[in-house]
Protein backbone atom coordinates (compact mmCIF):
# COMPACT_ATOMS: atom_id res chain seq x y z
CA UNK A 1 0.00 0.00 0.00
CA UNK A 2 1.55 3.40 -1.31
CA UNK A 3 0.65 6.86 0.06
CA UNK A 4 -1.24 7.78 -3.21
CA UNK A 5 -3.74 4.81 -2.82
CA UNK A 6 -4.80 3.61 0.57
CA UNK A 7 -6.85 0.52 2.10
CA UNK A 8 -9.95 2.37 1.60
CA UNK A 9 -9.57 3.54 -1.93
CA UNK A 10 -8.82 0.11 -2.89
CA UNK A 11 -12.38 -1.21 -1.19
CA UNK A 12 -13.86 1.01 -2.89
CA UNK A 13 -12.41 0.56 -5.85
CA UNK A 14 -13.21 -3.39 -5.90
CA UNK A 15 -16.96 -3.10 -4.39
CA UNK A 16 -18.01 -0.35 -6.34
CA UNK A 17 -16.09 -0.04 -9.77
CA UNK A 18 -18.05 -2.04 -12.43
CA UNK A 19 -15.36 -4.80 -13.26
CA UNK A 20 -14.44 -2.60 -16.80
CA UNK A 21 -13.22 0.13 -15.15
CA UNK A 22 -11.46 -1.86 -12.48
CA UNK A 23 -9.38 -3.17 -14.74
CA UNK A 24 -8.82 -0.06 -16.73
CA UNK A 25 -7.61 1.06 -13.12
CA UNK A 26 -5.65 -1.94 -12.20
CA UNK A 27 -4.18 -1.44 -15.44
CA UNK A 28 -2.86 2.53 -15.25
CA UNK A 29 -1.63 1.52 -11.34
CA UNK A 30 0.35 -1.13 -12.63
CA UNK A 31 3.34 0.73 -13.43
CA UNK A 32 3.25 3.30 -10.37
CA UNK A 33 2.43 0.79 -7.79
CA UNK A 34 1.98 -3.04 -8.92
CA UNK A 35 1.72 -4.00 -5.16
CA UNK A 36 -1.31 -1.34 -4.82
CA UNK A 37 -2.56 -3.03 -8.47
CA UNK A 38 -1.91 -6.77 -7.56
CA UNK A 39 -3.87 -5.98 -3.67
CA UNK A 40 -7.07 -5.03 -6.18
CA UNK A 41 -7.22 -7.48 -8.65
CA UNK A 42 -6.67 -9.87 -5.89
CA UNK A 43 -9.58 -8.89 -4.04
CA UNK A 44 -11.61 -7.96 -7.27
CA UNK A 45 -11.26 -11.47 -7.91
CA UNK A 46 -12.16 -13.03 -4.44
CA UNK A 47 -15.66 -10.31 -4.53
CA UNK A 48 -16.31 -12.15 -7.63
CA UNK A 49 -15.64 -15.82 -6.01
CA UNK A 50 -17.58 -14.89 -2.98
CA UNK A 51 -20.63 -13.55 -4.85
CA UNK A 52 -20.83 -17.11 -6.38
CA UNK A 53 -20.68 -18.96 -3.78
CA UNK A 54 -23.77 -20.81 -2.24
CA UNK A 55 -25.80 -19.28 -5.09
CA UNK A 56 -27.55 -22.55 -5.39
CA UNK A 57 -29.28 -21.83 -2.27
CA UNK A 58 -31.12 -18.97 -3.59
CA UNK A 59 -32.84 -21.77 -5.85
CA UNK A 60 -33.94 -24.46 -3.80
CA UNK A 61 -37.29 -24.61 -2.36
CA UNK A 62 -38.01 -23.20 0.67
CA UNK A 63 -38.59 -25.47 3.94
CA UNK A 64 -41.66 -25.31 5.16
CA UNK A 65 -41.24 -24.28 8.58
CA UNK A 66 -39.29 -21.25 7.48
CA UNK A 67 -42.36 -20.89 4.99
CA UNK A 68 -44.64 -20.77 8.54
CA UNK A 69 -42.29 -18.34 10.56
CA UNK A 70 -42.07 -15.61 7.62
CA UNK A 71 -46.05 -16.45 7.06
CA UNK A 72 -46.72 -15.38 10.82
CA UNK A 73 -44.47 -12.66 10.70
CA UNK A 74 -45.93 -11.43 7.23
CA UNK A 75 -49.45 -11.55 8.88
CA UNK A 76 -48.37 -8.91 11.90
CA UNK A 77 -46.64 -7.15 8.89
CA UNK A 78 -50.12 -7.04 7.41
CA UNK A 79 -52.09 -6.29 10.50
CA UNK A 80 -49.69 -3.30 11.80
CA UNK A 81 -50.22 -1.43 8.33
CA UNK A 82 -53.71 -2.61 8.49
CA UNK A 83 -53.49 -0.43 11.87
CA UNK A 84 -51.94 2.41 10.54
CA UNK A 85 -53.99 2.38 7.16
CA UNK A 86 -56.95 2.44 9.18
CA UNK A 87 -55.49 5.39 11.29
CA UNK A 88 -55.03 7.30 8.23
CA UNK A 89 -58.54 6.51 6.61
CA UNK A 90 -60.54 7.56 9.85
CA UNK A 91 -58.51 10.35 10.25
CA UNK A 92 -59.15 11.52 6.16
CA UNK A 93 -63.13 10.64 6.57
CA UNK A 94 -63.50 12.51 9.26
CA UNK A 95 -61.74 15.16 7.91
CA UNK A 96 -63.81 15.17 5.10
CA UNK A 97 -66.78 14.70 7.36
CA UNK A 98 -65.59 17.65 9.50
CA UNK A 99 -64.80 20.36 6.96
CA UNK A 100 -68.41 19.43 5.25
CA UNK A 101 -70.20 19.50 8.59
CA UNK A 102 -68.31 22.72 9.45
CA UNK A 103 -68.91 24.41 6.38
CA UNK A 104 -72.79 22.82 6.64
CA UNK A 105 -73.19 24.20 10.21
CA UNK A 106 -72.12 27.79 8.90
CA UNK A 107 -74.24 27.93 5.73
CA UNK A 108 -77.26 26.64 7.02
CA UNK A 109 -76.86 27.28 10.70
CA UNK A 110 -79.87 24.72 11.62
CA UNK A 111 -77.60 21.91 12.79
CA UNK A 112 -79.45 18.71 13.86
CA UNK A 113 -79.35 19.02 17.25
CA UNK A 114 -78.89 21.55 20.49
CA UNK A 115 -75.97 19.08 21.59
CA UNK A 116 -74.57 19.00 18.28
CA UNK A 117 -74.85 23.12 18.33
CA UNK A 118 -73.03 23.14 22.01
CA UNK A 119 -70.33 20.81 21.18
CA UNK A 120 -69.63 22.53 17.54
CA UNK A 121 -69.50 25.75 19.26
CA UNK A 122 -67.05 24.35 22.16
CA UNK A 123 -64.74 22.76 19.84
CA UNK A 124 -65.01 26.05 17.65
CA UNK A 125 -63.91 27.57 20.74
CA UNK A 126 -61.21 25.11 21.64
CA UNK A 127 -59.80 25.67 17.71
CA UNK A 128 -60.25 29.44 17.98
CA UNK A 129 -58.53 29.83 21.51
CA UNK A 130 -55.78 27.81 19.89
CA UNK A 131 -55.63 29.48 16.65
CA UNK A 132 -55.35 33.13 18.88
CA UNK A 133 -52.59 31.60 20.80
CA UNK A 134 -50.87 29.74 17.96
CA UNK A 135 -50.81 33.76 16.39
CA UNK A 136 -49.62 35.90 19.45
CA UNK A 137 -46.58 33.09 20.69
CA UNK A 138 -45.21 32.19 17.10
CA UNK A 139 -43.77 34.74 15.97
CA UNK A 140 -42.21 35.55 19.44
CA UNK A 141 -38.45 35.74 19.11
CA UNK A 142 -37.70 35.93 22.73
CA UNK A 143 -39.98 34.40 24.86
CA UNK A 144 -41.79 32.04 22.76
CA UNK A 145 -42.07 29.45 25.66
CA UNK A 146 -42.36 29.33 29.70
CA UNK A 147 -40.21 26.45 29.94
CA UNK A 148 -37.87 25.56 27.20
CA UNK A 149 -37.16 21.75 25.55
CA UNK A 150 -34.47 21.42 27.98
CA UNK A 151 -36.21 21.25 30.52
CA UNK A 152 -38.58 18.55 29.15
CA UNK A 153 -39.17 16.91 32.67
CA UNK A 154 -40.12 19.39 34.64
CA UNK A 155 -42.14 20.93 31.80
CA UNK A 156 -44.65 18.05 31.60
CA UNK A 157 -44.59 17.37 35.23
CA UNK A 158 -45.87 21.21 35.49
CA UNK A 159 -48.06 21.55 32.61
CA UNK A 160 -49.68 18.19 33.74
CA UNK A 161 -50.48 19.44 37.12
CA UNK A 162 -51.93 22.57 35.57
CA UNK A 163 -53.97 21.19 33.16
CA UNK A 164 -55.00 18.67 35.25
CA UNK A 165 -54.31 15.76 33.08
CA UNK A 166 -51.31 13.45 32.77
CA UNK A 167 -49.93 14.99 29.43
CA UNK A 168 -47.21 13.85 27.16
CA UNK A 169 -44.74 15.53 24.96
CA UNK A 170 -45.27 13.72 21.35
CA UNK A 171 -41.54 13.93 19.51
CA UNK A 172 -42.42 14.99 15.66
CA UNK A 173 -38.81 15.06 14.45
CA UNK A 174 -39.80 12.33 12.09
CA UNK A 175 -41.62 15.17 10.60
CA UNK A 176 -38.83 17.53 10.88
CA UNK A 177 -40.11 19.38 14.19
CA UNK A 178 -38.19 20.00 17.24
CA UNK A 179 -40.01 20.65 20.52
CA UNK A 180 -38.68 24.20 21.48
CA UNK A 181 -41.02 24.57 24.83
CA UNK A 182 -44.38 25.31 26.27
CA UNK A 183 -46.62 27.56 27.89
CA UNK A 184 -49.78 27.37 30.03
CA UNK A 185 -52.27 29.49 29.47
CA UNK A 186 -55.70 30.21 30.54
CA UNK A 187 -58.88 28.46 29.01
CA UNK A 188 -62.49 28.75 28.52
CA UNK A 189 -62.54 25.06 31.31
CA UNK A 190 -59.66 25.02 32.60
CA UNK A 191 -55.54 25.82 32.04
CA UNK A 192 -54.33 24.81 28.83
CA UNK A 193 -50.97 23.76 27.56
CA UNK A 194 -49.47 24.83 24.28
CA UNK A 195 -46.34 23.31 22.82
CA UNK A 196 -43.84 24.81 20.66
CA UNK A 197 -42.20 22.95 17.58
CA UNK A 198 -40.21 24.84 15.05
CA UNK A 199 -38.23 22.57 11.66
CA UNK A 200 -35.02 23.78 10.53
CA UNK A 201 -36.47 26.53 8.27
CA UNK A 202 -37.88 28.12 11.36
CA UNK A 203 -41.14 27.18 10.60
CA UNK A 204 -43.34 26.90 13.93
CA UNK A 205 -46.30 24.75 14.48
CA UNK A 206 -47.97 24.90 18.45
CA UNK A 207 -50.09 21.56 19.86
CA UNK A 208 -52.39 23.35 22.25
CA UNK A 209 -54.51 21.01 24.36
CA UNK A 210 -56.93 20.68 28.17
CA UNK A 211 -59.04 19.18 29.45
CA UNK A 212 -62.71 19.76 28.12
CA UNK A 213 -65.71 20.39 29.25
CA UNK A 214 -67.36 16.98 29.86
CA UNK A 215 -71.12 18.09 29.86
CA UNK A 216 -70.69 19.39 26.56
CA UNK A 217 -68.40 17.22 24.79
CA UNK A 218 -70.07 13.71 26.50
CA UNK A 219 -66.64 12.22 26.69
CA UNK A 220 -66.82 10.82 22.87
CA UNK A 221 -64.01 10.84 21.35
CA UNK A 222 -63.74 12.84 17.82
CA UNK A 223 -61.96 12.15 15.04
CA UNK A 224 -59.32 14.63 13.85
CA UNK A 225 -61.45 17.88 12.26
CA UNK A 226 -59.94 20.37 10.00
CA UNK A 227 -60.54 24.32 10.38
CA UNK A 228 -58.98 26.64 8.12
CA UNK A 229 -61.23 30.04 8.81
CA UNK A 230 -58.65 30.98 11.61
CA UNK A 231 -55.43 32.85 12.11
CA UNK A 232 -53.70 29.21 10.65
CA UNK A 233 -54.86 26.16 9.72
CA UNK A 234 -55.81 23.76 12.94
CA UNK A 235 -56.14 20.23 13.05
CA UNK A 236 -58.55 19.62 16.12
CA UNK A 237 -59.21 16.08 17.99
CA UNK A 238 -60.32 14.93 21.44
CA UNK A 239 -58.62 11.36 22.86
CA UNK A 240 -60.29 10.69 26.74
CA UNK A 241 -61.47 14.01 27.90
CA UNK A 242 -58.41 16.04 26.31
CA UNK A 243 -58.76 18.14 23.34
CA UNK A 244 -56.41 19.06 20.95
CA UNK A 245 -55.44 21.46 18.59
CA UNK A 246 -52.13 21.27 15.98
CA UNK A 247 -52.24 24.49 14.02
CA UNK A 248 -49.70 26.37 11.81
CA UNK A 249 -49.17 27.60 8.32
CA UNK A 250 -47.99 24.23 6.66
CA UNK A 251 -50.19 22.54 4.09
CA UNK A 252 -53.21 20.17 5.06
CA UNK A 253 -51.57 16.97 3.98
CA UNK A 254 -48.54 17.79 5.87
CA UNK A 255 -50.55 19.41 9.10
CA UNK A 256 -52.68 16.14 8.71
CA UNK A 257 -49.03 14.06 8.85
CA UNK A 258 -48.38 15.60 11.81
CA UNK A 259 -51.79 15.23 13.95
CA UNK A 260 -51.85 11.70 13.30
CA UNK A 261 -48.15 11.11 14.45
CA UNK A 262 -48.82 13.21 17.27
CA UNK A 263 -52.25 10.97 17.88
CA UNK A 264 -50.36 8.00 17.50
CA UNK A 265 -47.97 8.88 20.33
CA UNK A 266 -50.55 10.46 23.12
CA UNK B 1 -42.08 1.45 2.31
CA UNK B 2 -40.15 -2.07 1.10
CA UNK B 3 -42.99 -3.88 0.29
CA UNK B 4 -41.42 -7.24 -0.74
CA UNK B 5 -42.70 -10.08 1.33
CA UNK B 6 -40.56 -11.76 4.24
CA UNK B 7 -40.79 -14.63 2.07
CA UNK B 8 -38.74 -12.98 -0.98
CA UNK B 9 -35.98 -12.58 1.67
CA UNK B 10 -35.53 -15.96 2.84
CA UNK B 11 -33.39 -17.15 -0.14
CA UNK B 12 -30.67 -14.37 0.53
CA UNK B 13 -30.78 -14.99 4.36
CA UNK B 14 -30.33 -18.52 3.81
CA UNK B 15 -27.53 -18.03 1.41
CA UNK B 16 -25.83 -15.95 4.14
CA UNK B 17 -26.48 -17.72 6.52
CA UNK B 18 -24.75 -20.98 5.22
CA UNK B 19 -21.76 -19.09 4.49
CA UNK B 20 -21.51 -17.80 7.72
CA UNK B 21 -21.88 -21.03 9.59
CA UNK B 22 -20.41 -23.39 6.46
CA UNK B 23 -23.36 -25.62 7.29
CA UNK B 24 -27.19 -25.96 5.64
CA UNK B 25 -28.93 -27.06 8.83
CA UNK B 26 -27.21 -24.78 10.70
CA UNK B 27 -27.81 -22.05 8.62
CA UNK B 28 -31.44 -23.01 7.92
CA UNK B 29 -31.87 -23.01 12.14
CA UNK B 30 -30.19 -19.48 12.11
CA UNK B 31 -32.95 -18.31 9.12
CA UNK B 32 -35.72 -20.18 11.46
CA UNK B 33 -34.46 -18.07 14.61
CA UNK B 34 -34.36 -14.81 12.60
CA UNK B 35 -38.02 -15.06 11.55
CA UNK B 36 -38.92 -16.14 14.83
CA UNK B 37 -37.70 -12.82 16.03
CA UNK B 38 -39.26 -11.18 13.20
CA UNK B 39 -42.30 -12.31 14.71
CA UNK B 40 -41.89 -11.31 18.25
CA UNK B 41 -40.13 -7.78 17.33
CA UNK B 42 -42.32 -7.24 14.52
CA UNK B 43 -43.18 -3.78 16.13
CA UNK B 44 -39.82 -2.42 16.72
CA UNK B 45 -39.39 -2.54 13.03
CA UNK B 46 -40.41 0.77 11.20
CA UNK B 47 -42.44 1.03 8.49
CA UNK B 48 -40.26 2.75 5.99
CA UNK B 49 -37.14 1.47 6.91
CA UNK B 50 -34.95 -1.41 5.03
CA UNK B 51 -36.72 -4.51 5.49
CA UNK B 52 -33.64 -6.58 4.56
CA UNK B 53 -31.59 -4.70 6.45
CA UNK B 54 -33.45 -5.14 9.51
CA UNK B 55 -33.68 -9.08 8.98
CA UNK B 56 -30.25 -8.91 8.75
CA UNK B 57 -29.43 -7.38 11.87
CA UNK B 58 -31.30 -9.60 13.77
CA UNK B 59 -29.85 -12.63 11.82
CA UNK B 60 -26.53 -10.66 12.86
CA UNK B 61 -27.17 -10.16 16.89
CA UNK B 62 -28.39 -13.93 16.77
CA UNK B 63 -25.51 -14.92 15.69
CA UNK B 64 -22.85 -13.25 17.14
CA UNK B 65 -25.29 -14.43 20.52
CA UNK B 66 -24.56 -17.95 19.49
CA UNK B 67 -20.98 -17.16 18.96
CA UNK B 68 -20.53 -15.19 22.58
CA UNK B 69 -22.65 -18.09 23.93
CA UNK B 70 -19.80 -20.89 21.98
CA UNK B 71 -22.87 -22.04 20.61
CA UNK B 72 -21.59 -21.45 17.18
CA UNK B 73 -21.57 -24.54 15.48
CA UNK B 74 -19.04 -23.13 12.30
CA UNK B 75 -16.05 -24.76 14.40
CA UNK B 76 -17.57 -27.67 14.67
CA UNK B 77 -19.26 -28.05 10.80
CA UNK B 78 -16.05 -28.77 9.07
CA UNK B 79 -15.71 -31.92 11.00
CA UNK B 80 -19.49 -32.99 8.73
CA UNK B 81 -17.79 -31.12 5.43
CA UNK B 82 -14.75 -32.97 5.52
CA UNK B 83 -16.37 -36.48 4.58
CA UNK B 84 -17.56 -34.70 1.87
CA UNK B 85 -14.50 -32.65 1.19
CA UNK B 86 -12.78 -36.66 0.64
CA UNK B 87 -15.24 -37.50 -2.09
CA UNK B 88 -14.74 -34.53 -3.81
CA UNK B 89 -11.26 -34.22 -3.63
CA UNK B 90 -11.55 -37.34 -6.46
CA UNK B 91 -14.33 -35.47 -7.64
CA UNK B 92 -14.03 -33.94 -11.30
CA UNK B 93 -16.30 -30.85 -10.31
CA UNK B 94 -13.35 -28.47 -9.87
CA UNK B 95 -16.45 -25.83 -9.06
CA UNK B 96 -17.60 -27.77 -6.49
CA UNK B 97 -14.23 -28.21 -5.17
CA UNK B 98 -13.37 -24.74 -5.20
CA UNK B 99 -16.93 -23.39 -3.45
CA UNK B 100 -15.55 -25.96 -0.81
CA UNK B 101 -12.07 -24.64 -0.25
CA UNK B 102 -13.49 -20.98 -0.37
CA UNK B 103 -16.02 -21.87 2.60
CA UNK B 104 -13.87 -23.84 4.32
CA UNK B 105 -11.21 -20.94 4.35
CA UNK B 106 -13.86 -18.20 5.44
CA UNK B 107 -14.59 -20.47 8.10
CA UNK B 108 -11.11 -19.49 9.15
CA UNK B 109 -11.48 -15.83 9.40
CA UNK B 110 -12.48 -14.63 12.67
CA UNK B 111 -16.31 -14.38 12.97
CA UNK B 112 -16.87 -10.76 12.83
CA UNK B 113 -14.22 -10.47 9.62
CA UNK B 114 -16.09 -13.00 7.50
CA UNK B 115 -19.26 -11.30 8.73
CA UNK B 116 -17.68 -7.86 7.21
CA UNK B 117 -16.45 -9.47 4.19
CA UNK B 118 -19.78 -11.21 3.59
CA UNK B 119 -22.08 -8.78 3.80
CA UNK B 120 -20.06 -6.51 1.66
CA UNK B 121 -19.53 -8.96 -0.94
CA UNK B 122 -21.77 -11.82 -0.71
CA UNK B 123 -24.59 -8.76 -0.40
CA UNK B 124 -23.22 -6.22 -2.00
CA UNK B 125 -24.32 -4.05 0.93
CA UNK B 126 -22.54 -0.19 1.41
CA UNK B 127 -19.98 0.43 4.35
CA UNK B 128 -22.08 2.81 6.25
CA UNK B 129 -25.10 -0.43 6.05
CA UNK B 130 -22.82 -3.07 7.20
CA UNK B 131 -21.79 -0.71 10.05
CA UNK B 132 -25.04 -0.41 10.73
CA UNK B 133 -26.26 -3.81 10.93
CA UNK B 134 -22.84 -5.11 12.71
CA UNK B 135 -23.34 -2.11 15.40
CA UNK B 136 -19.59 -1.06 14.77
CA UNK B 137 -18.16 2.07 13.52
CA UNK B 138 -17.18 2.60 9.93
CA UNK B 139 -13.69 2.55 10.59
CA UNK B 140 -13.99 -1.15 12.26
CA UNK B 141 -15.75 -2.01 9.75
CA UNK B 142 -13.09 -0.75 6.88
CA UNK B 143 -10.07 -2.26 9.22
CA UNK B 144 -12.21 -5.73 9.62
CA UNK B 145 -12.68 -5.73 5.95
CA UNK B 146 -8.91 -5.11 5.20
CA UNK B 147 -7.70 -7.80 6.99
CA UNK B 148 -10.66 -10.28 6.08
CA UNK B 149 -9.54 -9.60 2.67
CA UNK B 150 -5.78 -10.28 3.30
CA UNK B 151 -6.04 -13.07 5.45
CA UNK B 152 -8.75 -14.78 3.00
CA UNK B 153 -6.33 -14.07 0.38
CA UNK B 154 -3.53 -15.86 1.85
CA UNK B 155 -5.53 -19.37 3.03
CA UNK B 156 -6.65 -19.28 -0.66
CA UNK B 157 -3.11 -18.93 -2.10
CA UNK B 158 -2.42 -22.24 0.45
CA UNK B 159 -4.86 -24.19 -0.63
CA UNK B 160 -4.17 -23.05 -4.30
CA UNK B 161 -1.35 -25.73 -3.67
CA UNK B 162 -1.91 -29.38 -5.23
CA UNK B 163 -4.28 -31.05 -2.88
CA UNK B 164 -2.57 -33.83 -1.52
CA UNK B 165 0.23 -31.30 -0.30
CA UNK B 166 -2.87 -29.28 0.91
CA UNK B 167 -4.34 -31.48 3.24
CA UNK B 168 -1.50 -32.50 4.55
CA UNK B 169 0.41 -28.97 5.19
CA UNK B 170 -2.63 -26.87 6.57
CA UNK B 171 -4.34 -29.60 8.79
CA UNK B 172 -7.20 -27.43 10.25
CA UNK B 173 -7.81 -28.03 14.22
CA UNK B 174 -11.35 -29.74 13.01
CA UNK B 175 -8.68 -32.61 10.84
CA UNK B 176 -6.66 -33.27 14.20
CA UNK B 177 -9.81 -33.75 15.64
CA UNK B 178 -11.42 -36.34 13.46
CA UNK B 179 -7.58 -38.50 13.26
Amino acid sequence: MTKSMNADDMHSLVDQLEPEEQRRVIESLTPQDPQAAQTVAAWSKQRVELSSLHLDALKEPIPSSLLQAANRASDLQLALERHWRHVGVAASVLLAFGVGWISHGQLSNQPESSIALAKGRMEHEFVRQAGFAHSVYMPEKRHPVEVAASEQDHLVQWLSKRVGKPLKIPKLSAMGYELVGGRLLPGESGARAQFMFQNEQGSRITLYLGAINPQTDSANETGFRYEAGGVAPSFYWTDQGVGYALTGQVDRERLMAIATLVYQQL
Amino acid sequence: MNHQPIVAHIPGLRRYARALTGDVWAADDLVQDTLERACSRWRLWSAGTDLRAWLFTLMHNLFIGQVRQGLTRAKLVPTVDLDDVEHELHAPDTSTDFAIDLQRCLLRLPDEQRVVLLLVTMEDMAYEQVAKITGTPIGTVMSRLSRARERLRELMDESREPSVTRVAANPTPVLRRMK
